[in-house]
């Protein structure tokens, strides 16, 4: 293992160039470690996100050597094996500064998607009582580990090409409300996601499937909702708007 | 964009048209083979596929299919790669559905046709 690594990162915004810095190799060291020491050594000017570096906020997310990863919890040694690393913003959503995004439209489609809950109960109200091996449980317990890094839309070519699809991550969300039996806003949840900018816009190439750090399956949440809005539209639940 | 309604109504078409799509091309491709190995000539698979009503029956359904599938898909493919209207790309896909009906049930009722002239 060579002593240093060579790392060209991203510097502006929508137009900018990649510069490169050369940086101590460590064991056990991860990307976010490595643009952590260029910001905190070389060029404090350098702007990027994170917040807990243990995998859990989703914050740190960037384009290392091509592909989306969760930056934390990358380590060098497993994407650098020539002793080169390239760090650039994500794909398909707008670059305030260097490796930071604008996560503004991402979060946005969450919403757009319906994926917040509807409640049905008040406080006065028992409990609902789901069974742990319950088979909507299970399709929601399926999705809901999604850390809302934005990894799965970087690296959906539907985003990049419709900028209205809601893309992978707003659309999981959404499945993994539609199977949660106290939520009560399911009708205007499956009108949100259906037609060419939701769920009926997927190709299901699971490019989501193959970069998301946790390890879910967008695609399979989403082809759960194509279901649910075929059903929809086919009782005349869905609305009609032109 | 189309209504919400539109697009999943058209996605079930598509879903149910591929359904029947992939049980026909499995018939008409076992056909083929089991026509090839045999060493059949065309006049003789004529002979023996025109004027019979189920072969009729069965390509008339398998037109319809591929008249549903096919249009539904070039639309989307112009949605998402060209800069023409959703509007316009409606009234491709129907005439593209006319097109292949007619051209299809021309060319069956032909074969069904041509076996009353051998």
């Amino acid at each position: 293992m060579s002593n240093t690594i060579q790392v060209s990162v991203w510097r502006g915004a929508e137009e900018g160039a990649f510069e490169t810095f050369e940086v101590p190799r460590q064991p056990s060291q991860t990307v976010l470690d490595v643009i952590t020491y260029i910001q905190r050594n070389i060029d404090p000017t350098l702007s990027y996100r994170f917040a807990c570096r243990v995998g859990v906020c989703g914050s740190c997310a960037m384009t290392v050597n091509g592909r989306p990863r969760w930056t934390c919890r990358t380590h060098v040694d497993k994407v650098a094996g020539d002793g080169t690393l390239q760090v650039a913003p994500l794909r398909n959503l707008q670059v305030v500064k260097d490796l930071a995004c604008e996560m503004t439209e991402f979060f946005d489609k969450m919403n757009r998607a319906e994926g917040k809950f509807h409640p049905t109960k008040t406080r006065d109200d028992d409990f609902d009582f789901i069974k742990p091996d319950d088979k909507k449980r299970k399709q929601a317990s399926a999705g809901i580990e999604c850390i809302g890094c934005g990894v799965c839309y970087a690296a959906c070519d539907i985003v990049d090409w419709n900028k209205d699809y809601l893309g992978p991550a707003a659309l999981n969300r959404a499945w993994t409300l539609v199977n949660d039996e106290r939520d009560g806003g399911n009708d205007v949840r499956l009108a949100a996601v259906a037609g060419d900018a939701g769920c009926h816009a997927c190709h299901s190439q699971q490019g989501c499937v193959e970069h998301c750090p946790k390890h879910l399956s967008p695609t399979h949440s989403i082809a759960g909702l194509k279901r649910e809005t075929a059903k929809a539209a086919l009782k005349g639940l869905l609305g009609g708007d032109d | 964009m189309a209504s919400v309604r539109v697009e999943t109504k058209l996605w079930v078409w598509q879903r149910l048209s591929a359904a029947v799509l992939g049980l026909c091309v499995l018939v008409h491709l076992g056909m083929i083979i089991y026509a090839v190995q045999d060493g059949l000539s065309a006049a003789e698979i004529i002979t023996r596929v025109s004027g019979n009503v189920l072969w009729f029956v069965f390509y008339a359904v398998f037109i319809v299919a591929v008249a549903i599938h096919a249009p539904i898909g070039v639309r989307t493919i112009l949605n998402e790669m060209t800069n023409l209207s959703p509007k316009m790309t409606h009234i491709v896909m129907a005439v593209l559905c006319l097109v292949i009906l007619v051209m299809g049930f021309r060319a069956i009722i032909g074969l069904y046709q041509a076996g009353a002239s051998l």
